[in-house]
């Protein structure tokens, strides 16, 4: 079975970028009965809403004819018609605003943007005319509205695709943001997004896409839903020496890193972030206030990311409980690079989530790497 | 020509825009001629100037005066003529009240007033029902006011008070009224364009995909000159043209961007001949005169309803004050001033009226009395609002009531067991 996957994974990838699937064969859930990739958990999850609500519509480029730019939305196009699942010409500002009318209207669209780097094209309307307008309409006009794409580093894309917009987009009041990591994640949140009566930018990763994971009965059913807001203390890592939060593939790296730590006799926690806005801030206190140090992941710039507001709330919040400095892991401060080693270098790895929560034990020598 | 307008305006049957006939193609390379002409038969050339065939409407009193002695109501009845006549004046009065205002300090911010372009306004929206769907830019007072929201709630959001349309939230660039069907209010450029073609989209798709047959609403979206060398524009040009969706685009070209000469920034200043080139009617027709719009007009929301797609009005029209309350003005021609200020649609529509015997000058004068007012009561109320209280602040960014996932008891909403059964409600 892992052979399987590290096949699907590996189509075209170069070996330096090869994921190693997280569901180990040793592990066992306790409810795992089939196993789903991150695609179809979103094909499903698309057509269980699509069906459920005739108010839910597609729109995007090549969601239609082309079966999904990712083939996500395969099938979509046959099962319910060219007036949901609509093939728009390459007008991003132009669709995004047509769908954010529409929503104004009490329809539910679900926008793709084929990389979150085109909706850069329309992020006019996704802040000035989904986020702000409940409330400059004074909760008379609410925007249910879904964009979501693929967001960050793919491989070997260059600097224009591998944008990673999390820490864009959450700083916007207004929004929710959400970025899954596993089928689950996958499943619940878009559903929950689909159903929120407010503007969800749903941030998916391409890289994802092929991976398997474990998904138990409960999942599949149709009415499954994931709470926006709350974020997943991993299940198979819990941990007593150090919080690590991630979210998208970061999550599956640093439960790689927790398995290297723990032969080390460190034990890791792992908090799958799954909601950037509103951020989590009670559960990722409560556990640092547990383990008492912090390492953050994420794939973004480093400036003013992800990690640099859990790093602010945890200062504001459990600043006592804190036993060493927080560590930020985050992408390299320069623009994706093309070279495979390079690029390489500019995304956190694995090893990188290892040294930090071994600087935040105190258990390595500091900063080997400054550049 | 003049035959087609002996009749009262009730048997003007509404025309097709689209003139089949490849003869009279203007250029070479397109198919169709979708030049607007009401009036004609398609044996007479296509004029290629800005000219609009709506006769004015002196030229059309005098043909009747020449051709028959009773001078019927050739174009508009006495009580759509009043009700023109009332929503220009409500427009007029109420943009000098808020200067006046501004001046006193009671309103700040920007403010953009609609002085001058108010027969498009009316023209267009006096032909529209409550369910149909208006879109503006900042410019956007006349507009809420022309749909049917109270003045006294517009006035009460330009004094950033709880009781406004908006609650005080928005101001005036961000008017929304779901009752009325206004949705904004945009401050950028362009921003309400799409959004007018989504809101036309809703009408086409609950037509369709959701079998609602009785839905035949119209979208209008208005924005100025400088917004039609914006690239979304353009965007929605095709795809409401690809689409067929129910909306019409209408520019007020005012000849000014802020500063921005038209002229100066457009590289082909005839906006009506981009419809065209997109697949649907442009048509020109004279911003200043109140009849000659809702003639247009009418053809533009007709065709929409009916669902032949979508049209692109060029109004030329004219604002007397600056672009806002802040622009100096210094760039305009004085004598162009003038030139426009003499088209005045107030008195041009007065004197069509008195003209006409449509009504007297005293009927006249009681609806001018009452605007005032109207528009006064609607200070007295906006200075006795209250202003928004604290709690107000965090309110309305989301429509989740408690907003994150919390749920009415305060607690995560996932930890309701009935939660992932997906019975939970938001």
């Amino acid at each position: 079975m892992l052979g399987i996957i590290r096949q699907k994974m590996t189509a075209g990838l170069s070996p330096a970028m090869r994921i190693r699937p997280v569901a180990s064969a040793l592990r066992s859930y306790s409810s795992a009965a089939k196993e789903i990739n991150v695609r179809e958990a979103l094909n499903s999850a698309l057509d269980e809403e699509m069906s459920a609500d005739p108010k839910v519509f597609l729109m995007g480029e090549e969601v239609g004819e082309y079966q999904g730019a990712y083939k996500i939305s395969k099938g979509l196009l046959d099962k319910y018609g060219p007036e949901r699942v609509l093939d728009t010409p390459i007008t991003e500002a132009g669709f995004t605003g047509i769908g954010v009318g529409a929503a104004y209207y009490g329809l539910k669209p679900v926008v793709e943007f084929m990389t979150f780097n085109f909706a850069m094209q329309a992020i006019d309307h996704i802040i000035n005319s989904a986020a702000k307008s409940n409330y400059m309409s004074a909760g008379q006009i609410n925007v249910p509205i879904v964009f979501r794409g693929p967001n960050g580093a793919a491989a070997g894309v260059g600097a224009q695709h591998s944008h990673c917009y999390a820490a864009w987009y959450a700083s916007c009041p207004g929004l929710k943001v959400l970025s899954p990591y596993s089928s689950e994640d996958a499943r619940g949140l878009l559903k929950a997004a689909i159903r929120d009566p407010d503007p969800v930018v749903f941030l998916e990763n391409e890289l994802l896409y092929g991976e398997s994971f474990p998904v138990s009965a409960e999942v599949l059913d149709s009415s499954f839903c994931l709470p926006i807001g709350k974020a997943k203390v991993m299940i198979e890592r819990e941990g007593k020496d150090v919080t690590i939060t991630a979210f998208s593939k970061m999550v599956g790296f640093s439960l790689k890193a927790a398995e290297i730590l723990a032969k080390e006799g460190i034990s890791a926690e792992v908090i799958n972030l799954r909601s950037i806005r509103p951020l989590d801030r009670a559960t990722i206190n409560a556990s640092v206030r547990k383990t008492n140090r912090l390492v953050t992941v994420e794939e973004g710039f480093p400036q003013h990311g992800v990690g640099a507001e859990i790093c602010a709330s945890v200062i504001e919040e459990s600043f006592g409980y804190l036993d060493a400095a927080v560590e930020r892991i985050a992408g390299a401060d320069v623009p994706m690079p093309y070279a495979a080693n390079l690029e390489r270098m500019a995304v956190p790895q694995v090893e990188d989530i290892v040294r930090a929560a071994k600087r935040a034990c105190y258990r390595s020598v500091p900063m080997a790497a400054v550049a | 020509m003049s035959s087609t307008f002996s009749s009262s305006i009730n048997t003007i049957t509404p025309r097709s825009f689209t003139n089949n006939n490849p003869s009279l193609t203007p250029f070479l390379g397109s198919a169709r001629n979708l030049r607007f002409n009401p009036l004609t038969n398609s044996t007479l050339p296509i004029p290629r100037l800005r000219q609009s065939n709506i006769f004015a409407v002196s030229d059309v009193k005098q043909k009747h005066l020449n051709s028959s002695p009773s001078v019927g109501n050739l174009l508009i009845t006495k009580e759509e003529a009043l009700e023109l006549y009332e929503d220009m004046v409500l427009g007029r009065t109420f943009e000098d009240m808020c200067a006046q205002m501004y001046y006193r300090g009671k309103m700040f911010g920007f403010v953009h007033l609609y002085n001058g372009q108010e027969a498009v306004s009316t023209g267009f929206i006096k032909l529209l029902t409550k369910k149909d769907t208006v879109v503006s830019t900042y410019r956007d007072h006349v507009h809420a006011l022309s749909k049917g929201v109270p003045a006294r709630e517009v006035m009460s959001e330009l004094f950033g008070r709880t009781t406004g349309c908006v609650r005080g939230q928005g101001g005036s660039m961000h008017m929304f009224s779901k009752e009325h069907n206004l949705i904004g209010g945009f401050a950028f450029i362009g921003e309400g364009i799409p959004v007018a073609t989504g809101a036309a989209f809703t009408s086409k798709y609950k037509r369709e995909a959701l079998k609602q047959t009785n839905c035949d609403a119209v979208t209008v979206a208005f924005f100025g000159d400088g917004t039609c060398n914006n690239g979304q524009f353009y965007e929605c040009l095709n795809m409401a043209a690809l689409w067929k969706l129910p909306i019409v685009f209408v520019v007020e070209n005012n000849l000014w961007a802020i500063g921005m000469s038209h002229l100066r920034a457009t590289s082909d200043p005839e906006i009506w001949k981009k419809g065209p080139a997109f697949g649907m009617p442009g048509v020109h027709v004279d911003g200043m005169d109140v009849l000659k719009v809702r003639e247009v007009a009418k053809e533009a929301i007709e065709r929409a309803r009916r669902g032949d797609g979508p049209t692109l009005v060029e109004c030329e029209t004219y604002r007397f004050r600056g672009h806002s309350l802040a622009d100096p003005d210094e760039l305009r021609d004085p004598s162009e001033k003038a030139h426009y200020a003499a088209r005045d649609p107030l008195t041009a529509l007065k004197k069509y009226m008195i003209e006409s015997k449509l009504a007297s000058e005293a009927e006249l004068k009681a609806i001018e009395k009452k605007i005032d007012e109207l528009v006064e009561d609607s200070v007295e109320f906006a200075d006795a609002s209250p202003h928004p209280p604290r709690s107000q602040l965090l309110e309305n960014v989301f429509a989740d009531p408690k907003g994150f996932g919390i749920g009415p008891d305060g607690k995560y909403r996932c930890e309701d067991p009935k939660f992932t059964e997906g019975t939970a409600h938001v």
